[in-house]
C-alpha cells in the first residue's frame, strides 16, 4: 500500500502574524515558517501505518515556492520515502491544490491520500474535501484514530457532537486532526539520510492545471483590540455581570 | 538506553557570526574536512539579537565578494547623533569629539540574525552540516580529561524527566576538535571555563543585559541610515547603560538599551528603565505614531581583555562573546567574534595538518587584530565604574589624546553577582505604568518573541536551592529576579499567605541574564528540549 502525504508550509504557529500596512495580506518576510501542525499528524500516522508493515512507500508532496523543500525534507525526516515538490508562484487556493494533488494522484496511483484537517494561515479547512470530490474517491475528515484492515478504514471522526466512527474504503481521503497522535522528533542521523532521500521537482505549469485565484481578497485587517478585563470581587458578581452586561447567560 | 554516536572532525556549538564563521573558514582551507554545527534554536538565526551596526573588517576577509554573493549588509551608515539626555532636555555631542572607536560612518546597519542565515547558506553550499534544533547538553570527555565531543539534549522528557511516547535520546558527536560559540554566558562555556580553570589570573567576567525592539515608524521620522546612541537618563550616574537607535530599512528602527549588570539596587528594573527611556520627547517624537513590531533581550559580554579566559583546552577552542571577544567602547562584538572563529579554523588546519598544539590559537590571537582592538579598548568600561562622569572624562583622554595606549591596566573588581546592596539599605523605584503605545507591560513584550517551549518538558532554570529564593533571596533582596528577568519567567506569589517562587520557564528567552545576576548563584540556566525559545526574525 502507499501513502501520498500532503504538507503545507506555513508561518509557525509561535510567531504573533502581522497584518501588512496597506490590509493586501499578511507579512511573511522574517518571519519563522514550518509545517502546518496537522500536516505532522498526517505524516506520523503514515509512518506508523507503515512501520506496521501496512504500508510500503509513503509519498510526501508540497505546492509552493522553492524553500517549501523544507517542508519535504522534515516529512523525510521522520519517515517518508520520497518527496515531491511542485513549484508555484504566488497564492495557490484549495481548489488549484485539490487540482494539482489530483494530477499527482493519476501519476503515483497511491492508495490513501492523507492531509491535514485544515491549514492554520487560511483555515480553509476545503482542500481534502475537493480532492475527494474531483477524483471521487471516499473520504474521512478530523481523523483522530485510525484504524487499518483488509480493503477498508476505520475512522474516528471528531465531530461537534463527539466522536463518529466511520468505514472508508480505499482508496480514499483521510484529512486528520491534532489529536490523531503525538508527532515524533526528527533524530540527527534521519535529518542526514533524507538530505540523500529523491525530491523530484515539478513545476505547476507542465501539469496544465489554471492555477490563477478564483476568489479577490478584499482585505485583510487584524481582529479588534481586546477590552482589558475586570476583576470581580465574587461568584456573584460574576454571574450578575455575565447576566446583565455581558449577556450571555 | 546507549546513545548513538557520529564522528567528526570539527563539531562546532552554536550558530552565531563565530561558529558560521568557523565552519566557513575551515572549509575554505581544507574542503575534505567533515564539520558539523549545532545550533538550538529552531532555525539559524532565531535566537539572535542584536544592534546592529556592522564593521565588515571579518566579513570581507572571509568572503571579499560578500556583495555580489548578496550578504544582507545594505544600509550603510550615513549620518551619527551621539545625545546626552537629562530628565527633560538633552545635549548633542559634537560626533568629531567622539573616540574614533565610537565612529560608525564606514559600518552598515544590519539584522545580525539575516546575516547569519546568509553566513548559513554558504556554509551548507560548501558542505558544512547544520543542525538547527539541536542543543548540545553535554560536554563529553576522554580518559585523559580531554574534550571529546558533545552530546545532544533528549527530546521527549516530561517534566519529571520521565519517557514519554515521543521521546528520542540524544546522539554522540565525537570530534577531533569541538568548538564552543555558543555566545555570551554558554552553559557548556561556562562549565569549561571551570574545569580547565581558563579563567586564572583574570578579572571577574563582566555582562550587560540587552534589550531591543523593533518599530515601523513614519515616513516623515526615518532616516535611513542614521545611527544614534544617548547616555544619562534615565539612569543614574552610578550605572552603566545607553541606549541605540539604528534606522534600517523599510522604515524599520531598532531601538534597543544596554545596562551594565553590575547595578547595585535590586529594586532596578532593566526592563521598566527601558520602557521609561522611550517617553523622553527626543525618542518618543521618533517612534510617536509608529508600531512595535518586535521585541527581545539578550545578554552581552563586557569584560573585555582583562575578563577574557584562555580561549585553547585539550580537544576544545572557545571563541567569540562565548569566551568575551566583544569590543566595549564600540559595543561592537560580531566582527571579532567572527574573526576569533577564523582564527579558530586555521589553528584547527595546522591542528589537524601538523599536529600542532592547539595553544597555538593563543599565538595567532594575539597577532591578529582582534587583540589589538581589544588591547586599546581595555581600559574603558572599568572606567565607568567610578560613575558617568569620571568614565566619560577618563574615556575621552585615553581613546581621544592616547588612543589606548596608556601604559596602565585597570581591573574589574567584582562578578555581577555580587554587586547587589541589600533592598532595605536602597531606594525603592516607582515605574510608571505602561501606556500601550508607546511603553509596554512584559505580557505584551513576550507575546512578540514567540517564544515557546514544549509544555510537559523538565523546567531548564534549576535552582541549586529550591528554598533560597523565599528563604533568603526575598528577604535580603526582594527577589530582584522578578525585575532582571525581561520576560517575568520569575514571579513570587502568594497563596493562602504562604509565599512561593513561581518559575514561568515556557516564556524564557534565552537572554542568560538570571545565571549571571542572581546573587547566589543560585539559577542554572541549561538547555531545553530542541527547537523551544524565541522564534525571533530580523534581530
Ligand atoms: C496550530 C494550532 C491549530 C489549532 N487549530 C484548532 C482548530 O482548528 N480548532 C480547534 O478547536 N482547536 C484548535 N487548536 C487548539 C486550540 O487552539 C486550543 O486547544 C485551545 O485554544 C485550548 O484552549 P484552552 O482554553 O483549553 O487553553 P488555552 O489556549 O491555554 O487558554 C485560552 C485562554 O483561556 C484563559 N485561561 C487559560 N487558563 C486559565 C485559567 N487557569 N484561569 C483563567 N483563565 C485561563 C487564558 O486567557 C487563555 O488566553 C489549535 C492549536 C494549535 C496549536
Ligand atoms: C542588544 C545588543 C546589541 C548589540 N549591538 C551590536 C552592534 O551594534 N554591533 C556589533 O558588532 N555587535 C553588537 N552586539 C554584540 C553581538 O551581538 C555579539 O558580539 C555577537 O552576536 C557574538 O557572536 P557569537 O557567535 O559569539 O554568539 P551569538 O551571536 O550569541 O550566537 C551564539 C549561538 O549559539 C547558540 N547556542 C548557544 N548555546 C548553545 C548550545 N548549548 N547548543 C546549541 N546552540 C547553542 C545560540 O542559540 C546562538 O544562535 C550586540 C549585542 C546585544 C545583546
Ligand atoms: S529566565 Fe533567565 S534566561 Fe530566561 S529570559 Fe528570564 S532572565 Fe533570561
Amino acid at each position: 500500500m502507499k501513502i501520498l502525504v500532503a504538507v503545507k508550509r506555513v508561518i509557525d504557529y509561535n510567531v504573533q502574524v502581522r497584518v501588512k500596512e496597506d490590509g493586501s495580506g499578511v507579512v511573511t518576510e522574517n518571519v519563522k515558517m514550518s509545517t502546518n501542525p496537522p500536516d505532522d499528524n498526517a505524516i506520523e500516522e503514515a509512518v506508523k501505518i507503515k512501520e506496521s508493515g501496512k504500508a510500503t512507500e509513503i509519498v510526501a508532496i508540497t505546492i509552493g515556492e522553492e524553500k517549501a523543500q523544507e517542508t519535504v525534507r522534515k516529512a523525510l525526516a521522520v519517515g517518508a520515502d520520497r518527496g515531491i515538490l511542485v513549484k508555484t508562484n504566488g497564492v495557490v487556493e484549495p481548489l488549484a491544490v485539490a487540482k494539482i494533488l489530483k494530477k499527482i494522484v493519476e501519476k503515483e496511483k497511491p492508495d490513501l491520500v492523507f492531509m491535514g484537517k485544515q491549514a492554520i494561515d487560511d483555515d480553509c479547512n476545503q482542500t481534502g474535501q475537493m480532492l475527494a470530490a474531483i477524483l471521487n474517491w471516499p473520504q474521512a475528515t478530523f481523523a483522530s484514530k485510525i484504524n487499518v484492515k483488509e480493503k477498508t478504514l476505520e475512522v474516528t471522526r471528531e465531530v461537534d457532537e463527539g466522536l463518529e466512527t466511520i468505514e472508508v474504503n480505499i482508496p480514499s481521503i483521510i484529512t486528520c486532526d491534532l489529536r490523531l497522535n503525538e508527532p515524533r522528533y526528527a533524530s540527527l542521523p534521519n535529518i542526514m539520510k533524507a538530505k540523500k532521500k529523491p525530491l523530484e521537482q515539478i513545476d505547476a505549469s507542465e501539469l496544465g492545471i489554471d492555477t490563477k485565484p478564483r476568489i479577490e481578497q478584499v482585505k485583510v485587517e487584524e481582529p479588534p483590540k481586546r477590552k482589558a478585563g475586570i476583576k470581580v470581587a465574587n461568584v456573584e458578581e460574576l454571574v450578575q455581570k455575565l447576566k446583565n452586561e455581558a449577556k450571555v447567560i | 538506553m546507549s546513545r548513538e554516536v557520529m564522528e567528526y572532525d570539527v563539531v562546532i556549538v552554536g550558530g552565531g557570526p563565530s561558529g558560521l564563521s568557523t565552519a566557513i573558514k575551515l572549509k575554505q582551507l581544507k574542503p575534505e574536512i567533515n564539520v558539523c554545527l549545532l545550533e538550538k534554536a529552531s532555525e539559524i538565526g532565531a535566537h539572535i539579537l542584536s544592534g546592529n551596526v556592522f564593521e565588515t573588517k571579518a566579513l570581507d576577509e572571509l568572503f571579499p565578494n560578500w556583495k555580489e554573493l548578496k550578504a544582507p549588509v545594505k544600509t550603510k551608515v550615513s549620518e551619527e547623533k551621539f545625545l546626552f539626555l537629562g530628565k527633560k532636555k538633552s545635549i548633542s555631542w559634537p560626533t568629531w569629539l567622539l573616540p574614533k572607536v565610537q565612529q560608525n560612518h564606514k559600518n552598515y546597519i544590519i539584522s545580525l540574525a539575516n546575516l547569519c542565515r546568509w553566513l548559513a547558506e554558504q556554509a551548507e553550499a560548501i558542505g558544512v552540516e547544520i543542525f538547527p534544533g539541536f542543543p548540545a547538553s553535554e560536554i563529553l570527555y576522554n580518559e585523559d580529561g580531554s574534550v571529546k565531543g558533545v552530546a545532544t539534549q533528549d527530546m521527549g522528557l516530561d517534566k519529571d524527566g520521565k519517557q514519554k511516547d515521543s521521546y528520542q535520546p540524544g546522539m554522540e558527536l565525537h570530534a577531533k576538535v569541538t568548538v564552543f560559540a555558543e555566545g555570551c554566558r554558554g552553559h557548556l562555556g561556562k562549565e569549561l571555563i571551570k574545569k580547565f580553570s581558563l579563567d586564572e589570573g583574570k578579572s571577574p567576567q563582566q555582562y550587560g543585559i540587552g534589550f531591543k525592539e523593533i518599530w515601523e515608524i513614519k515616513e516623515e521620522n526615518h532616516k535611513e541610515g542614521l545611527v544614534m546612541h544617548t547616555a544619562g537618563w534615565p539612569l543614574d550616574n552610578k550605572t552603566y547603560g545607553g541606549s541605540f537607535m539604528y534606522h534600517a530599512e523599510n522604515k524599520q528602527v531598532f531601538l534597543g538599551y544596554v545596562i551594565g549588570l553590575d547595578y547595585q539596587n535590586p529594586y532596578l528594573s532593566p526592563f521598566d528603565e527601558f520602557q521609561r527611556f522611550k517617553t523622553h520627547t527626543e525618542i518618543k517624537k521618533i517612534i510617536e505614531g509608529g508600531k512595535r513590531i518586535s521585541y527581545g533581550a539578550r545578554a552581552l559580554i563586557e569584560g573585555g581583555l582583562q575578563s577574557l579566559p584562555k580561549m585553547y583546552m585539550p580537544g576544545a577552542l572557545l571563541i567569540g562573546c562565548d569566551a568575551g571577544t566583544l569590543n566595549m567602547p564600540k559595543i561592537k562584538g560580531s566582527h571579532t567574534a567572527m574573526k576569533s572563529g577564523m582564527i579558530a579554523a586555521e589553528t584547527i588546519v595546522e591542528h589537524i595538518n601538523k599536529n600542532k598544539n592547539l595553544s597555538l590559537y593563543e599565538e595567532n590571537f594575539e597577532k591578529s587584530w582582534v587583540y589589538e582592538e581589544l588591547y586599546a579598548a581595555r581600559n574603558v568600561k572599568p572606567s565607568f565604574s567610578w560613575g558617568l562622569i569620571l568614565g566619560i572624562i577618563f574615556t575621552g583622554i585615553d581613546q581621544i589624546l592616547f588612543r589606548g595606549k596608556l601604559p596602565f591596566t585597570l581591573k574589574h573588581r567584582h562578578g555581577d553577582h555580587e554587586t547587589l546592596k541589600p533592598a532595605n539599605k536602597m531606594p525603592k523605584i516607582e515605574y510608571p505604568k505602561p501606556d500601550n503605545v508607546i511603553t509596554f507591560d512584559k505580557t505584551s513584550s513576550v507575546y512578540l518573541t514567540g517564544t515557546n517551549h514544549t509544555e510537559n518538558q523538565p523546567v531548564h532554570l534549576k535552582l541549586k536551592d529550591k528554598e533560597l529564593p523565599i528563604n533568603f533571596t526575598l528577604e535580603k533582596f526582594d527577589e530582584p529576579a522578578q525585575r532582571y528577568c525581561p520576560v517575568g519567567v520569575y514571579e513570587v506569589q502568594t497563596e493562602n499567605e504562604v509565599k512561593k517562587f513561581v518559575i514561568n520557564s515556557q516564556n524564557c528567552i534565552h537572554c542568560k541574564t538570571c545565571d549571571i545576576k542572581e546573587p547566589s548563584q543560585n539559577i542554572t540556566w541549561v538547555t531545553p528540549e530542541g527547537g523551544g525559545g524565541p522564534k525571533y526574525g530580523n534581530m
